[in-house]
């Protein structure tokens, strides 16, 4: 380095452009970043601090909104109802997911590729096609689940009924995004270290149990991501419920989820403002689980 | 060792591998259903989708006839669908992949002030409502008279957060400071390294971020829904959706259900089949994220 070598660009100008390499990498991202999210969050902000009125025009209400969010049953049923199917849904997919993982990664079953893929494509199906499908499963009239049920004359199963309906909109969920997660769990396991597993070749009856205690406890954080991701998704829930309103005329209503109850405010009674603070105050549910489950494991960790 | 182990395994490691391969056909029946009730559905008239079993074909062989309704009807909007939904999908996520390997590369190699409070607003972004950023964006896009154009799908979808986090997990695993470091002593400047040196070696993460994107703009249902409004320019999840809610709705839409199935049928197959040739792509970038993370 000490001069036997010229070279031709001036050292000066290396230096340089490693400062600003990084921001003109990141310039095209950042660009739309602001320009298609903070923008209108900033934007949405705005609105929720203000209210329509018939008289008078747009003025200026500070946190009423909010208030209102705060106390408005119909977004607090949405929560709830959201809680209800996440508890029901997400140990279900995930434990599958799990379970379905660790054997495909034991290596003691057959076509081990085939079910590897073939449990993943439910997650190239888009979910309005996935509800559409499922729809047409459980129909009353003409559904195959409702024929078999007559054929063994038994009682028709009533997917669309008020107590059923949370349960058959999670299995399409389940459906949907099962495959994906046993991906990642998948991944997770073979990038553990080739010679832990050679010990489980001593024997291979055991390789599952094997699976189980050694290799679950070493992908622990990617559960906790794919935790994580399942909450904010299950919080989001739109498509599946608002395809099935129809369907589920009397159960299904629009304020069943809070995105429903915000798109419906938004886009049929007009209600933009009060919109705006309804996503936010889901935003910020979205944030204290996310946050409270996170404090939970930690301190589960530190015992 | 490993010999005895082998003789112990017989009995017992066999009749292990038929119970658990057993289970995984279980869950792989509960998969395939409903895409076989599509199959079968698309095949069927409408009298005979109500009156024949489900999950079989009826004797009435119908499916050109069913195809035939779906690229003819409401002057072949169909196809319109689908070549905006490839359109939307493959623009959005070429775009929005570029920009996460750019971003992720940005954070994953270079120390620079606001590193860190840009990375925390990207992974913040993550937890945002989509109907908090839909229904802005619908009303800035109307603004800027963008409102039902494909750019109003398009320009929001090129904003993929997801994809930086996996992209900059992915660099730090797949290159080495030393390799940027070589590049530099030999006088190559930043942007010549990341495109004929680091580029090259990101190309497994590349593929990974990149289906992933495709397939979510694939599937996008929301934004679609909200900033168009002709239907021409709908992709195929919002036109079938609302073919779907006429059949279901009751008023004179009973043709449309066989039509609805052949066209879910025609809209998930070039996705599975793309799927399956491109499998031993994606399935490798999706580590390092994951265990990352």
């Amino acid at each position: 380095m000490s001069g036997t070598v010229t070279k031709r660009r001036p050292k000066s100008r290396v230096i340089i452009s490693k400062k600003i390499a990084p921001y003109i990498f990141l310039l095209p991202f950042l660009l739309f970043f602001f320009a298609f999210l903070i923008v209108p969050l900033l934007y949405a902000f705005d609105l929720s601090v203000y209210k329509k009125t018939l008289v008078g025009g747009t003025r200026f209400v500070g946190g009423e909104n909010y208030v209102k969010a705060f106390t408005d049953p119909k977004f607090w049923d949405g929560v709830l109802t959201l809680f209800k199917f996440g508890l029901m849904q997400i140990p279900i997919m995930l434990g599958l997911a799990l379970l379905f993982a660790l054997i495909l990664d034991s290596g003691i079953v057959y076509a081990k590729s085939f079910f590897r893929v073939s449990f993943f494509i439910p997650y190239a199906v888009p979910a309005v096609i996935a509800t559409l499908m499922w729809g047409y499963l459980y129909g009353p009239a003409y559904g195959p689940l409702t024929q078999v049920a007559d054929a063994l004359s038994l009682p028709r199963p009533e997917f669309f009924s008020a107590g059923a309906i949370l349960p058959s909109i999670a299995n399409i969920a389940v459906w949907e995004y099962m495959g994906y997660n046993m991906i990642i769990y998948v991944a997770a396991l073979q990038s553990i270290p080739q010679d832990l597993e050679e010990a489980s070749m001593m024997d291979g009856a055991s390789a599952f149990a094997y699976a189980a205690k050694i290799k679950l406890p070493m992908i622990v954080p990617t559960i906790i991501v794919t935790i994580i991701f399942s909450i904010i998704g299950t919080l989001q829930l739109f498509a599946e419920p608002y395809l099935m309103i129809n369907l589920a005329r009397n159960v299904i209503n629009t304020s069943y989820t809070p995105n429903i109850y915000a798109y419906t405010l938004a886009f049929t009674a007009q209600q933009i403002n009060y919109s705006a603070a309804i996503s936010f105050v889901l935003g910020g549910v979205v944030a204290v689980v996310s946050y409270v489950f996170m404090l939970a494991v930690n301190r589960g960790d530190d015992k | 060792m490993s010999i005895a182990g082998k003789s112990q395994k017989s009995a017992k490691f066999r009749c292990n591998r038929l119970l658990l391969t057993a289970v995984l056909g279980l869950y792989f029946i509960y998969t395939f259903i409903p895409i076989f009730y599509v199959i079968t559905a698309s095949t069927k008239t409408n009298p005979d989708l109500f009156n024949t079993f489900g999950l079989w074909f009826s004797n009435d062989f119908h499916l050109w006839q069913n195809l035939r309704d779906l690229f003819t009807l409401y002057d072949g909007i169909f196809l319109k669908w689908l070549r905006n939904t490839f359109v939307y999908a493959t623009v959005s996520a070429v775009g929005s992949t570029v920009f996460a390997t750019l971003a992720g590369y940005a954070f994953a190699k270079y120390d620079f002030a606001g590193k860190k409070f840009f990375y925390a607003l990207v992974l913040g972004a993550v937890m945002i409502p989509q109907t908090a950023l839909v229904i802005p964006i619908f009303l800035l896009l109307s603004e800027v008279g963008l409102l039902n154009t494909a750019w109003a799908v398009i320009l929001p979808s090129l904003v993929f957060p997801t994809g930086v986090f996996l992209m900059r997990a992915y660099v730090d695993d797949a290159i080495s400071n030393e390799i940027i470091d070589a590049g530099r002593v030999d006088g190559a400047g930043e942007f010549h390294i990341f495109s004929k040196l680091a580029f090259r070696m990101l190309m497994p993460g590349f593929t990974t971020v990149f289906i992933l994107a495709f397939v979510a703009n694939w599937n996008n249902y929301f934004l679609p829904l909200v900033v168009l409004n002709s239907p021409e320019n709908f992709p195929v999840t919002v036109g079938l959706a609302n073919w779907y809610a006429t059949a279901v709705g009751g008023t004179g839409g009973v043709l449309l259900y066989t039509v609805v199935m052949a066209g879910s049928l025609v809209s998930i197959l070039p996705v599975i089949i793309a799927f399956l040739i491109m499998q031993r792509f994606w399935q490798g970038g999706l580590g390092a994220g994951g265990v990352k993370a």
